[in-house]
């Protein structure tokens, strides 16, 4: 089991590793950081002050070694823009981001579960059917337009929920989000329900496929013939066995919420980094854009690698095998 | 316990049979038909150039729908800022969302499938090298690669496709390996390098052709999340130029005036941008049905 | 009798038609009494236990006739009365052990359930039980094994489990699917020797599903064979290896490797089991028969054919003509 920790460790080291790669090498050298850095009616001397101080006049490797040093220690540049540390900007607008993320992921599970369940418990019925042509609808949906229309609905025509920006925040046991206001409750529905509805719809079809597939085996048909009720065939035999899949894809989709929340911040205002990082493309923020690439591209390998060592430690068949090697 | 049924069928008469059985994936497939004439006779059909600034007239801007153009046609959907007509607009843009969608699904699946092949035939360290790769890629979300990509290289169409075909390769490699795994452990495989067939031809002429099935569900699968990828890059102002509104732009373009109620210029070319989707993806939906005997039915 | 079966209709509605798998089916089995209910794969017989238990599931249904157990009529019974009486007083134990035990629940978690499913008994005391019955079937070191995971038994292991499941609650009708064919022989012969031991001592009626007559032979009290979802033949299992009187039991006895003529040839049963969608309108043996002729085309009845014995043929064996 440690081993196995070890070795996935190292293997998401390299990954970031290689990440860093790429991003520096296309983010700082493709296009004239220069221009960027330094203002346009800069005479030489400003010039080539900035270019040192830049450490662009030094060789490409160095170049990469300062700035994964930089890296390593938090420090990726500041924002021309803001004139900050860009990974401080990032820091102070992630946790709006994982506010938004993680209630929508509390969505996925609760409302794409029972749903899933019951699609896959009646697949012909009307419900089920109907849940099943939801899902197809839910995940065709454009996020962004969604989000438009749900504005266009809830905002402007009907007028009962806000569509801009972020609640007041409150402090609880240490932790600070908007959770803890009703207004910001009222925030949050609308972002959250709009980047929730492409997960629910996967998890529908995640949840009612396992269903499927679990139900007609002998070892469901032998829980029966036992006299076990079918709500502890459900909660606990076909439960069981579908959870593995639904545990792994809802870690992943908090990774990909995260990154997907650029759409929903972009529309609902939302304060958080995904509306930074589109400001800062378009901006040519390039400290900010190289910080949140890589700060997001650790988060998603994080979350893979939980996922990874939660499934072994799920899967009884996968845990002992690696315990005996 | 399962009684066997003889089928005198030919297979794939068996296929179109069994995909008509359900009448919602027809439905799907009719609509995905009216998407495609209406994207590739735009041109013939728009009444007005969208784009052929000559025609707008700004007098005619942000009009309801119905609305009646001064040139003398109507705006049946309604017209934007600028007075163009959204019918033509939509029509144009769904033929360049369309067309995006189409060439990054064809080289994609081209790249995938060449990958997918040679990881499958040449075994060994090269599929441990090109495995390990798709499977890291595949761990990231997809639109975190395409904004990666469009950080580094800026936008423009021959980008984005870039961008889309990046996300997109994976899953055809993946896929078609696990196909062709299967396939290379068939006698004929064996067979036909008895033969002393070079590897190229056992690889196009006996094994590919065996790993379609999967390949075209995949591919129905992933031209629509091409679709809706470059619509939402497009919205986020990181996809295509301004010069090519695609619909993801159009939308874009309309939501400044959600917040006032115009919702039609925002709306109708969402619903045109859905319905193309939601096509797709119910006869991707039953294609997988049809074509994979062992996934739930 | 513990068990009446008459008339048993169980059907599946297919694309390609309906599906009759159990076509009229009458057996009965009594307190310490082992009915071997034999056939090829497809001939039913598997589907004839599960609707004993009610365990047809849509679009399968029950489409007639009576499952009398203890005198009470199974069919149409409410799922909840159906619930108490499986595993209570009807145990079923199936083909693959390998499939019968959920993989990602604990050996413990499976027993107990069960034990808990019908007796309102404590956690402790249905472990007692389990381990109590792992202990019976002859598994070592039970308490340990109870914490285990399936996939860390053997197939034969898994099976033992699987009957001690079957016991927990001292039923009075086991229906054994096959519960042998997936383990080696000297596994199997445990197994049928302690099954036959257990019918005798407690006596619980055994309806014994296979598909391997010289399984049977050695064990069953009396013999049903099934071909095509129907009974072709039935008796006493002393008399029915003795002197078939259908020409299938001949064959299916034929194509067994034993008895009296060694050195003898194998005969092989002519043809394929036909398909449940696609059978002829009289026997549905007749195809492969050599003995058919014309008025097999009517589909014969099943005639009493002497002392306590029945056979579904127009041309029995034994028959002049």
């Amino acid at each position: 089991m440690t081993a196995y920790v070890i070795r996935r460790l190292l293997q998401a080291a390299l990954v970031l590793f290689v990440m860093s790669l790429l991003v520096f090498f296309g983010v700082y050298l493709i296009g004239d950081p220069v221009e960027i850095f330094v203002a346009a009616d800069a005479d030489q001397v400003e010039r080539a002050r900035a270019i040192a101080a830049l450490g662009l006049d030094k060789p490409i490797w160095e170049q990469y070694t300062s700035f994964v040093q930089g890296a390593l220690g938090g420090d990726f540049g500041r924002s021309f823009v803001f004139g900050l540390p860009a990974v401080t900007l990032i820091l102070q607008r992630l946790p709006a981001t994982l506010e938004l993320a993680f209630a929508a992921v509390f969505l996925t599970v609760v409302i794409g579960l029972p749903l899933g369940l019951w699609a896959g418990l009646r697949p012909d019925g009307f419900a089920g059917r109907t849940i099943l042509a939801g899902s197809i609808l839910g995940f065709s949906l454009p996020t962004f337009w969604v989000g438009i229309m749900l504005i266009l609905v809830f905002a402007v025509q009907l007028g009962w929920l806000p569509s801009n920006g972020r609640g007041p925040v409150a402090e609880f046991l240490g932790i600070k989000s908007s959770l803890f206001t009703v207004d910001g409750w009222r925030h949050l529905i609308l972002p959250a329900i709009n980047l929730a509805l492409l997960n629910i719809a996967l998890m529908i079809r995640l949840v009612r496929a396992g269903v499927r597939e679990v139900l007609p085996l002998d070892y469901i048909r032998f829980a029966r013939a036992k006299g076990l009720s079918w709500g502890r065939i459900v909660g606990v035999h076909v439960m069981k066995n579908i959870m593995l899949p639904v545990v792994t894809v809802l870690g992943l989709e908090l990774g990909a919420v995260i990154a997907f929340a650029v759409v929903t911040e972009s529309i609902f205002n939302w304060p958080g980094m995904g509306k930074l990082i589109i400001d800062s493309i378009q901006r040519l923020d390039r400290p900010v854009v190289v910080a949140y690439l890589m700060v997001t591209v650790a988060i998603v390998i994080f979350i893979n690698l939980v996922v990874d060592v939660v499934y072994s430690l799920l899967d009884p068949r996968i845990r002992l095998k690696d315990l005996d090697h | 316990m399962s009684a066997a049924i003889v089928d005198d069928e030919a297979p794939w008469r068996r296929m179109v049979s069994a995909y008509a059985e359900s009448w919602l994936a027809m439905f799907g497939l009719v609509l995905l038909v009216i998407c495609l004439g209406l994207a590739l006779a735009a041109p013939l059909i728009s009444p007005q150039n969208p784009y052929a600034l000559a025609q707008l007239d700004i007098m005619d801007g942000s009009l309801p729908p119905g609305s009646e153009a001064s040139a003398g046609f109507r705006f049946w959907l309604g017209s934007d800022d600028q007075g163009r007509d959204m019918v033509s607009a939509i029509l144009y843009g769904l033929r360049i969302s369309v067309a995006v969608g189409a060439a990054a699904t064809g080289i994609a699946l081209a790249v995938g499938l060449a990958f997918g092949l040679i990881a499958a035939y040449a075994g060994g360290r090269i599929d441990g090298a090109i495995m390990r790769i798709v499977d890291i890629q595949l761990s990231f979300p997809a639109i975190l690669i395409a904004l990666i990509l469009i950080a580094v290289l800026g936008n423009g169409i021959g980008k984005i496709v870039f961008a889309l075909v990046t996300v997109q390769w994976a899953y055809y490699a993946r896929t078609v390996r696990a196909s062709a795994m299967v396939e290379r452990r068939k006698d004929y495989v064996e067979a036909a390098r008895g033969l002393g067939l070079s590897s190229a031809r056992i690889l196009f002429r006996h094994m590919l052709p065996n790993c379609l099935a999967p390949v075209i569900v995949i591919a129905t699968v992933q031209m629509a999340h091409a679709i809706a990828l470059e619509a939402t890059l497009s919205f986020l102002g990181l996809g295509l130029p301004v010069t090519e509104p695609s619909l993801g732009l159009l939308i874009a373009n309309g939501f400044q005036y959600v917040l006032s109620g115009k919702y039609w210029i925002s709306m109708f070319p969402g619903v045109a941008l859905l319905v193309t989707i939601v096509a797709i993806n119910l006869v991707g939906d039953r294609l997988r049905e049809v074509l994979n005997p062992r996934g739930p039915q | 009798m513990t068990l009446v079966v008459e008339d048993l209709q169980t059907q599946f509605p297919t694309r390609a038609g309906l599906i009759r798998a159990v076509d009229g089916v009458s057996l009965q089995v009594g307190p310490g009494e082992i009915l071997g209910l034999v056939g090829e794969s497809g001939s039913g017989k598997s589907i004839t236990g599960f609707s004993i238990l009610g365990l047809i599931d849509p679009p399968g249904r029950i489409a007639g006739g009576r499952v009398l157990f203890q005198g009470r009529d199974l069919v149409g019974l409410p799922e909840e009365e159906l619930r108490r009486l499986r595993g209570a007083r009807i145990a079923m134990v199936f083909q693959d052990p390998m499939m019968t035990l959920n993989p990602v629940l604990r050996i413990d978690t499976q027993m107990i359930e069960a034990v808990l499913a019908h007796e309102d008994a404590g956690r402790e005391a249905a472990r007692a039980r389990a381990r109590d019955a792992l202990a019976r079937v002859g598994i070592p070191s039970p308490d340990e094994r109870l914490l285990a995971y399936p996939h860390q038994f053997s197939g034969g292991m898994r099976q033992r489990v699987a009957i001690a499941i079957a016991l927990l609650h001292k039923p009075q009708l086991i229906i054994a699917d096959e519960p042998t064919t997936a383990l080696d022989v000297t596994i199997q012969g445990q197994i049928l020797f302690e099954m036959r031991k257990l019918a005798r001592e407690s006596g619980t009626a055994l309806i014994w599903i296979s598909h391997d007559l010289a399984v049977v032979s050695g064990l069953a009290d009396r013999i049903a064979v099934m071909y095509a979802g129907r009974i072709v033949e039935s008796g006493p299992a002393r008399a029915v290896l003795a002197a078939p009187l259908h020409p299938y039991t001949r064959g299916l006895l034929d194509s067994l490797p034993r008895g009296a003529g060694r050195g003898q040839r194998l005969v092989a049963i002519p043809g394929m089991a036909p398909s449940l969608g696609r059978l002829p309108p009289g026997c549905a043996f007749a195809p492969r028969c050599s003995r058919a002729t014309a008025a097999c085309e009517a589909m014969p009845a099943l005639a009493e054919a002497g002392a306590d014995r029945a056979v579904r043929c127009i041309h029995p064996l034994g028959d002049a003509a």
